[in-house]
């Protein structure tokens, strides 16, 4: 199963891709959007990208949930301080992280990266630990705690 | 311009909110380009444009789309999954080339990065 369908998410995801653009369920639509899924997959497979693992699809929901609340909370949090007179404090923290699947990075890079008011710069992995520039924080080390405590865990959670 | 006087009047208002605050959003980030003095803080104002600005926008999309053909579309939603993965890679680009210039000048602005311990989950 694994050696002929070694990327299903990725399958299942171009698949729905391909529907909504054509934005049609027709039988032919079907077969075209798995052939092109199949391409894609195979694309995938000879690159030897990594496979992603998910333990825990339950928890998706509650990370897609946090992110959601986050990007909104931080785009507020940068609207105020663009419009205002209030110089940002900004810090350079550097955090080690336990995550090591390269997929799950990537999600909390993208995170990271989509929140405004924080900054994934670069990653180590030679120590594993990963350079963020955090816009307006008063305590740095508990910005990066937060983090650690709610993404990380839960990454750790849905990847292990 | 036929479609748009077909528009109901609240999906009208909607979509006319949805983008005015679309594009609020997005000019607050540009004002926070110019306005932020440093170069790393400077990355940080474009992300309201790529996320909620962005998100605001496809959503006056999908409401007018969607009434004005009278089925769901929804599409748009693969442009903001794809701005908000594509995102990252220009960003920590142009953070790790400023990051090396800064450091190939002999003043490394990350040296005096706080560095959050270790958390105890660590198995060693």
């Amino acid at each position: 199963m694994t050696r002929l369908f070694p990327y299903p998410l990725l399958w299942l995801s171009l698949l729905a891709m391909w529907l909504l653009l054509a934005r049609s369920i027709d039988p032919g639509q079907l077969l075209l959007g798995a052939i092109v899924a199949s391409l894609g997959c195979g694309a995938a497979s000879a690159l030897g990208l990594p496979r992603v693992r998910i333990r825990r699809f339950d928890l998706v929901l509650k990370l897609v949930a946090l992110v959601l609340w986050d990007i909104c909370r931080s785009n507020l949090a940068v609207l105020l301080l663009v419009l205002g007179r209030r110089e940002p404090q900004s810090v350079f923290v550097t955090i080690p992280l336990e995550l090591r699947d390269p997929n799950a990075l990537a999600i909390l890079a993208c995170i990271i990266t989509a929140t405004p008011g924080s900054a994934w710069v670069s990653h180590s992995s030679t120590n594993n630990t990963v350079l963020v520039h955090v816009l307006d924080t008063g305590d740095g080390i508990a910005w990066a705690e937060t983090i650690k405590r709610t993404y990380e865990a839960l990454l750790l959670e849905i990847f292990r | 311009m036929n479609a748009l006087h077909a528009l109901p009047e609240w999906a009208a208002i909607l979509v006319a909110l949805c983008l005015l605050a679309g594009a609020l959003i997005t000019l607050a980030g540009t004002i926070g380009l110019t306005r932020f003095p440093t170069f790393y803080q400077r990355i940080h104002a474009p992300t309201l444009g790529t996320s909620f600005g962005a998100a605001f926008i496809l959503v006056a999309s999908m409401i007018y789309f969607s009434v004005s053909e009278a089925r769901p579309v929804l599409h748009e939603l693969l442009i903001l999954i794809f701005v908000t993965i594509t995102t990252p890679i220009t960003l920590m680009l142009l953070a790790r080339a400023a990051l090396y210039r800064d450091r190939a000048e002999g003043h490394d602005v990350a040296a005096d990065a706080v560095e959050a311990e270790r958390g105890e989950t660590t198995g060693h």
